[in-house]
């Protein structure tokens, strides 16, 4: 059953608009030397910073899809019914999430890092820090999904909600980026690690907490 | 015989306002149950508590496995409606071709009117192999003929030995115990 739920919300991710997060990565990535003028060595100091960001409002993007729908449509009952616990719920949630977007993030990085200026070894060191830190971006979406779930305006609630829990890893994975070496990449991993683990659990308990 | 159903002295509160107290059944194989009352009585609460989706107050409640049509349709809209039904039960054939659904099987779910709509989810309820049934409202939305194949699916059940709690307004088909609520 985890699988099939793992399936399902590839399938609902990807024939939802799964580029609109990349379109977003991707335009942020543009602007930036607008904003700040084409000086090439400026803009690849603040290119690393510039794509944290950009991934991070990027995993808040499709937030109000995440878990809504299926708590208004009496999927989350159905599957409770069905034998499923809730953190199997959560964690084929965050599987989908990641999948839908973080690999398409990270082909994403490629031409952005070219519209920032970057060198390929920042590039390579982005690269590794996004794919430590996008489980952990995935595991908030979805925990901060579940806790608004059926509020009023969950979609700016959840912003604000999600973009300080995110700051640890924010820090770490733009260290790593920014060539702050090993000790950046383990207090990310960590960090990353704390997050994935705890996720499914406040997910769990907030979804208990919305069957009214 | 052990009970499929079985609430020992459950009290329900909801919102504050005390909905039952020292409420008392049991479900035997091929026994079924009406839950009547005016809107507000707590007809789908009861049947939420009876699934397990809401925590009793007091007593205690044991049920089986169970299967649960309400008004949610938990059916994927973008989907064809047979393959959203076969989400949750791989075969479904037999329970779209008793409630009339064959020939929707390759319409998208949100292109169902609403007693379509609602005999999908008795379809996902008749195709599950829980020996317990639950319906909220099964009537909600069906036509007569609709009405009729309903029945003879919950005949079918109870023969074959399930049970059934619904929760209705209106008088189902058929000879239905009754238990009324917001007395």
């Amino acid at each position: 059953m985890i699988g099939a739920l793992i399936l399902r919300g590839m399938r609902r991710g990807f024939t939802g608009a799964a580029w609109l997060p990349v379109a977003f990565f991707l335009l942020i990535a543009t602007l930036m030397p607008f904003a700040v003028g084409p000086d090439a060595r400026l803009l690849g100091r603040i290119g690393a910073g510039t794509l944290w960001i950009a991934a991070l409002t990027a995993a808040l993007l499709p937030i109000e899809r995440l878990v809504e729908p299926d708590r208004a449509d009496g999927v989350l009952d159905q599957l409770a019914l069905h034998g499923m616990a809730e953190e199997s719920v959560a964690t084929a949630k965050i599987i989908a999430h990641w999948l839908t977007f973080a690999p398409l993030l990270l082909i994403a990085a490629v031409p952005a890092s070219a519209l920032l200026a970057m060198d390929g070894a920042g590039l390579a060191r982005t690269e590794i820090a996004l794919a430590i830190g996008t489980p952990a971006l995935a595991a908030l979406a979805v925990a901060v999904a579940a806790l608004t779930a059926g509020l009023p305006r969950a979609g700016s609630l959840a912003g604000l909600l999600l973009l300080p829990l995110a700051v640890p890893v924010l820090i770490f994975g733009a260290s790593v980026s920014g060539g702050g070496g090993n000790s950046a990449l383990l207090l990310e991993s960590a960090t990353s690690m704390v997050l994935l683990a705890g996720s499914p659990f406040v997910t769990a308990a907030a979804i208990r907490a919305t069957r009214t | 015989m052990t009970p499929l159903l079985r609430f020992d002295r459950v009290a329900l509160r909801r919102g504050g306002r005390l909905l039952f107290e020292g409420l008392g059944l049991a479900l035997g194989p091929g026994e079924r149950l009406q839950v009547t009352g005016p809107n507000g009585s707590g007809k789908s609460s009861l049947i939420r508590l009876a699934a397990g989706l809401l925590r009793e107050d007091r007593g205690c409640v044991e049920r089986v496995k169970l299967a649960l049509a309400d008004d949610a349709l938990a059916l994927d809209r973008e989907l064809p409606l047979r393959r959203a039904l076969m989400f949750w039960n791989g075969a479904v054939d037999r329970s779209m071709e008793a409630l009339g659904l064959t020939h929707l099987a390759d319409v998208g779910v949100r292109l169902l009117s609403s007693g379509q709509a609602k005999r999908a989810t008795l379809a996902r309820v008749a195709a599950s192999d829980a020996p317990l049934w639950l319906l909220d409202e099964p009537l909600n939305a069906l036509d007569s003929e609709s009405t009729d194949r309903l029945a003879r699916v919950i005949e079918a059940h109870l023969a074959s030995g399930g049970a059934v709690l619904a929760a209705s307004h209106q008088p189902l088909p058929g000879e239905w115990p009754r238990l009324e609520l917001g007395l």
